[in-house]
């Protein structure tokens, strides 16, 4: 007992340290971002040297917004502890609500300029219904469905992007917390929303294209005489600065009293509740605001993909999201984006044709084959081996400096 | 001293097992309490009705002057009126800093909006320090919980209870793996604290309930079998058959 330290004694003056100087890893993070994104810059063909082809300027932008999602879903798994099997869901309804937007608003500068040529100009109805009958065609209709009245205009469907995310999660999540479902139940529950989702989207009559998706939405409205080696460099700065800012605000969330407030309710909810917490509310919260700022990562991933289907919200796509931030290690920011990166890139790599297939004389090692069961392995292995994820070698690095 | 905490006729059944038989306890304001009992008896079964963690089947919970109903309240607001509790194992947060276990358990608002943009103030910091040396664990503010000793998770419980400055203090066993010493130190610290609120221990230790030198309530299978002066409770042959004299 170290009673006999004097009550009288100054307490040492407490400098007040700003959020960025408490954390030097945000600081390293952005300034790590800030030097890639020259580098791809000055390394592409719209604005560099053309090392790098336009291709893989949006692989390498569309990775950053997988990034984004994988620190959305380590804020509300790794700090939190709530397992979602959902979140790819939250990211597909963001890149739909944009595919809206870019598909309809070129459909529509298209036919004006082909029925444009006709002697009397066309009345809006003509329009709407040329629109219309283009965009549904496929799937054998030629009415524009409800929910797209507004999908002209793009700062409704902005909008969107973050409305319908944040509120399909805190309508769901208010009535899963609300009974206090955890654990493994939640995260089946998660899943079966996701499911449920992308069956529905499946379907033909739902106004969305059924499994033909969205498509075309590489092309930008407003921006169709620009060429793609350009556009992709606006995306790739785009995506750099939403995941930056995202890791800043992320980083802010998790550092003060809240982030030891969650982090105590992934560890012993029931105990946070004796303290006066209303743990559900917390949870609410996190669920959301991850759900939104995962709408936003999918509406800048989806124009660089230039196609969304239905079997991207399918429910493999958020296990895997689970999985990144496994293999990055749970509980860091960085971790997650490592984790993101890391594998898929290279899962696009082995996957693509990139990675020589290996020969070993009696079986030939074809990696499209083999990277489901690599991926597997390695999920297995930083589970058992290395529970604190690739990112844990940065603990091991800094507790050797002295 | 007034009535604070009113339970009566509260009965809660396990699986077709009383562990709560009509039981009916007042505590007052500021009162200090010891419950003593067998294994088994069901006072922390008692703890859990009154802090919302168990619902009992029958039987009413009072609280405060506006005479509240308990029962019909969340863990965390009942939490929030004033009731503290720290459990028989001692549940602290083992990954965090002993200085943030104080800082979530300080009496601030507990909405996840002012959470997020709290910071911790002059006085919430000097508050901190003033209850880890109250405590004991000054040195110790940066070390994560986790590694503290059984006793000193116990002290940090003790701390954070105080940190939430509640009205009624429910402790479950506070002495469990503290030195002859510490266990001094623990009984000043409840007397003092029961100087202006209402605390209730749960012990075994029959040195460490005499050194507190307040009214005892013996629980036996789930409702109380004496209540008095701790000589008058050790000297009833019922409480001396059941626990005492095992
Ligand atoms: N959640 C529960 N489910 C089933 N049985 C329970 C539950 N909680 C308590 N019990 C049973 O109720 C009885 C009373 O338990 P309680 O923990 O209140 O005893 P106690 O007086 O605190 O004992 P101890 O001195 O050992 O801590 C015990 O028989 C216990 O097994
Ligand atoms: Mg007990």
């Amino acid at each position: 007992m170290s009673l006999d330290i004097p009550r009288s004694t100054p307490a040492p003056a407490k400098v007040r340290r700003s959020f960025l100087h408490e954390n030097p890893s945000v600081l390293w993070f952005i300034g790590l971002l800030g030097l890639f994104t020259v580098a791809v810059t000055v390394l592409s063909e719209g604005f560099g040297i053309g090392m790098i082809s336009t291709n893989l300027v949006k692989v390498l932008g569309m990775t950053l917004c997988l990034c984004l999602i994988a620190i959305a879903m380590d804020v509300v798994w790794g700090y939190c502890g709530i397992l979602s099997l959902g979140h790819f869901a939250f990211f597909g309804l963001g890149g739909y609500a944009i595919g809206m937007w870019l598909m309809y608003a070129r459909t529509e500068i298209v036919i004006r300029d082909s029925l444009g040529r006709g002697t009397i100009p066309p009345t809006e109805l003509e329009v709407s219904e040329a629109v219309a009958a283009q965009i549904f065609g496929v799937v054998g209709s030629s009415e524009l469905p409800l929910i797209w009245t507004f999908a002209g205009s793009l700062p409704f469907q902005l909008a969107m992007v973050v409305l319908v995310p944040g509120l399909l999660a805190l309508v769901f999540g208010w009535l899963a917390f609300r009974s206090r479902v955890t654990g493994v139940y939640l995260s089946i529950l998660t899943q079966a929303m996701t499911l449920a989702l992308s069956l529905y989207l499946f379907q033909n009559d739902t106004g969305l294209r059924g499994n033909n998706g969205l498509s075309g939405l590489q092309n930008i409205p407003g921006f169709l005489h620009v060429p793609q080696s350009v556009l992709s460099v606006w995306f790739f700065w785009a995506s750099a600065c939403a995941l930056g800012a995202g890791y800043l605000l992320f980083a802010w969330v998790v550092s003060g009293k809240f982030g030891s407030v969650i982090r105590a309710i992934r560890d012993n909810e029931a105990r946070v509740r004796f303290l006066g917490y209303n743990v559900e509310g917390y949870k609410l919260f996190v669920f959301t605001i991850t759900a939104v700022i995962s709408g936003i990562a999918g509406a800048l991933y989806y124009p660089q993909a230039g196609i969304i289907n239905p079997a991207e919200i399918a429910p493999i796509a958020s296990i895997y999201l689970a999985v990144w931030v496994a293999i990055g290690g749970r509980g860091r920011l960085y971790g997650a984006v490592i984790g993101a990166a890391f594998v898929s890139l290279l899962s696009s790599w082995l996957t693509g044709g990139g990675a020589p297939n290996i020969n070993l004389g009696f079986y030939r090692i074809v990696w499209t084959d083999w990277w489901l069961v690599l991926l597997g392995l390695g999920f297995v292995a930083v589970t058992l081996f290395f529970p604190k994820g690739i990112g844990g070698v940065f603990d091991y690095l800094v507790r050797k400096k002295p | 001293m007034s009535t604070l905490l009113e339970v009566s006729g509260v009965s809660v059944t396990f699986d077709g097992f009383r562990a709560i038989n009509n039981l009916s306890i007042a505590i007052g304001e500021p009162e200090l309490r010891a419950v003593i009992g067998p294994n088994g008896a069901g006072k922390t079964t008692f703890m859990d009705i009154v802090t919302g963690k168990t619902r009992p089947d029958e039987g009413k919970v009072i609280w405060g002057e506006r005479s509240v109903n308990l029962l019909k309240y969340s863990e965390s607001q009942i939490a929030k009126m004033g009731i503290g509790r720290k459990f028989q194992k001692p549940t602290v947060f083992e990954d965090q800093s002993v200085r943030d276990n104080l800082a979530m358990a300080l009496a601030n608002k507990r909405g996840p909006f002012s959470v997020l943009v709290w910071r911790a103030s002059d006085r919430d910091r000097a508050r901190i320090e003033e209850l880890a040396e109250e405590v004991g664990l000054s040195e110790r503010l940066d070390d994560s919980a986790g590694i503290l000793s059984h006793g000193q998770k116990q002290w940090l419980e003790i701390g954070m209870l105080l940190a939430q400055d509640p009205r009624l203090l429910l402790v479950d066993e506070p002495a469990a793996g503290m030195t002859p010493a510490e266990r001094e130190h623990t009984t000043d610290l409840l007397k003092r604290a029961a100087k202006t609120r209402a605390v209730v221990v749960i012990e075994h230790d029959m040195e460490f309930i005499r050194r507190l030198d307040c009214r005892v309530t013996c629980l036996h299978e789930g409702s109380v079998l004496a209540e008095g002066s701790l000589d008058y409770v050790t000297k009833n042959q019922q409480v001396i058959d059941v626990y005492l004299g095992r």
